[in-house]
């Protein structure tokens, strides 16, 4: 479903020292990308619980994207290869209970990609636009 | 070794409390977690260091009121420890192993003693069975109590609700009781391979003799010997496993239907009431400090009319798929399919055949069987750096 006039919403939990860094360096670049994201710091993706994703799923974001660390690089060593594992679950738990995985994204870009954080959101935003929204939103069940 | 008990008259649950009492008496254990019968004819598990009370044990009762993996784990936890025996079906053994890979539980000072299992009733059925298995009306509790003594008759029929189910496991593996509680017609691992005691139940004659592997320090030590004895143990075990896979991956097909269809997880899980229930009863879910039993979940009354106002409508009490999708990921990988969470659950909703069949995908994704091994860590505690590459590019 495509609809024109459909803004998704993106919330996305990045962590410190990487992929925010990058937000910042797309900002501070003066890089355009759409103003579909809201961005929530954490110190590491491996600091994401499930919980955090979930609930922003279930009360209608039309997606959530985790950003960390690309692996190898993580401020913590092994943060960002946890949240992998723990992405990989939440997804295939999802898909299990009836609901759309892939409106969950797992991306790592680091300090320096500050091109690759605007085009992440613009490729996310428009496979979400595509997508059409969040069945949640208006789910009142959930 | 192997050896066996000799049963007589009979009577299998006396051979059986023979044994566990020579275990406390000699001194190999200080005391036998062990289900005993209570007045009103069922069993609760209790802690035992009287060789004479073991006569009120009845280990044998197809009967689980509650996963005793985490009474095992409160003997087992903390320092100082003393040495406990534990009498535990598959499903608690296994639970037992999850948990002590998630610190809650010790298995330095437990001696493991599993009972091959062929099922067992939810308490409220379990009672009415015995009840009427002892005649219409119930003349006094001194039978219930299981003092059988010689009255072969009475007492006799109440331990044929026992030998029923593993002849019938035996048998005809692939039409179980329909009344045993929908966990164990699936359950595809009646039997647990890594405890230092098994009593060997299944494909064997216990009317007459009772089978019994266990190390041999220990058949020494109570004064034991090897019994070469051919039994047909394995291949009943082959069959039925089979069978109850059969039927597992028929309820599996069921649930997967439902949840993937317009139906989800918040269709199935309709008519919840969020009592926590399952959570409660779960071996596996063991934090004191769950989130969802915290203020964090007590919104202010603004917070819900804003979330009505976004979706039109919103289900209170608030948050119920949030509470399942979560414990999903925090337990399903660990999740043994006990099914405590289906009997806890005052809507009767099919909690456990839920996570089991979303924890099977889990698993499968993780290649992890839980309960398999102790040193085999936690899925989502370890990592290999050359895994899943394609996720975050």
């Amino acid at each position: 479903m495509t609809d024109d006039t459909f803004e998704p919403r993106i919330i996305a939990f990045l962590c410190n020292w990487c992929t925010y860094t990058g937000a910042d360096l797309a900002g501070t670049s003066r890089l355009q990308y759409p103003p579909s994201v809201r961005i929530i710091r954490l110190m590491c993706s491996g600091a994401v619980d499930p919980i955090y994703v979930l609930k922003a799923d279930l009360s209608g974001a039309d997606g959530v994207l985790i950003g960390g660390c690309h692996p190898g690089d993580c401020h913590y060593q092994e943060g960002n290869y946890k949240a992998r594992r723990r992405v990989v679950a939440m997804k295939e738990i999802l898909k299990s209970a009836g609901f759309d995985e892939d409106r969950v994204w797992l991306r790592w870009i680091s300090a320096s990609e500050g091109a690759r954080f605007a085009d992440t959101i613009r490729e996310m935003t428009a496979a979400m636009r595509e997508k059409g929204p969040n069945p949640l939103k208006t789910k009142w069940a959930v | 070794m192997k050896t066996v008990i000799a049963v007589e008259n009979g009577d299998t649950l006396k051979a059986l409390q023979g044994f566990l009492q020579a275990l406390l008496g000699s001194g190999v254990v200080d005391a036998l977690l062990v289900p005993m019968r209570t007045p009103n004819g069922t069993v609760t598990p209790a802690l035992v260091t009287s060789p004479e009370l073991i006569s009120e044990a009845d280990p044998l009762a197809p009967v689980l009121p509650v996963n005793a993996a985490t009474l095992a784990g409160q003997l087992s936890v903390k320092e100082p420890r003393a040495k406990v025996g534990v009498v535990l079906r598959s499903c608690e053994l296994r639970a037992l192993v999850e948990l002590t890979k998630m610190q809650q539980a010790c298995l330095d000072s437990l001696m493991l003693i599993a009972l091959d299992c062929a099922g067992t009733y939810n308490v409220p059925l379990y009672i009415n069975k015995i009840n009427r298995d002892k005649g219409q009306g119930v003349k006094d509790e001194k039978q219930v109590v299981g003092d059988k003594g010689e009255e072969a008759g009475d007492g006799g029929e109440l331990d044929g609700l026992w030998l029923q189910l593993y002849r019938q496991a035996a048998t005809h593996p692939e039409s179980p009781d329909p009344e045993l509680r929908s966990a164990c017609k699936i359950c595809e691992q009646p039997v647990y391979d890594g405890a230092q005691i098994t009593i060997e139940l299944l494909g064997n004659d216990v009317t007459h003799e009772i089978r019994i592997s266990l190390p041999d320090e220990l058949g020494t030590r109570m004064a034991m010997s090897e019994t070469l004895v051919s039994n047909e143990r394995l291949s009943v075990i082959d069959k039925l496993v089979a069978a109850r896979a059969a039927l597992r991956d028929t309820e599996f097909a069921k649930i997967r239907e439902r949840l993937e269809s317009e139906d989800s997880i918040d269709g199935v899980f309709a008519a919840c009431i969020r009592c926590h229930n399952c959570m409660t009863v779960c071996p596996i879910c063991y934090c004191k400090t769950c989130v969802f039993k915290s203020a964090i979940f007590d919104h202010e009354p603004m917070q819900f009319i804003n979330w009505a106002r976004q979706k039109g409508a919103y289900r209170m009490p608030a948050d119920t798929m949030l509470f399942h999708l979560t414990r999903l990921n925090h337990m399903a990988l660990s999740c043994v399919g006990c099914g405590m969470c289906t009997e806890a659950c005052p809507a009767e909703l099919p909690v456990g055949i839920v996570f089991r069949a979303i924890g099977q995908r889990l698993q499968a994704a993780f290649e992890y069987v839980p309960g398999r091994s102790y040193v085999e860590p936690l899925p989502l505690v370890t990592f290999k750096a050359d895994e899943w590459t394609e996720v975050g590019e």
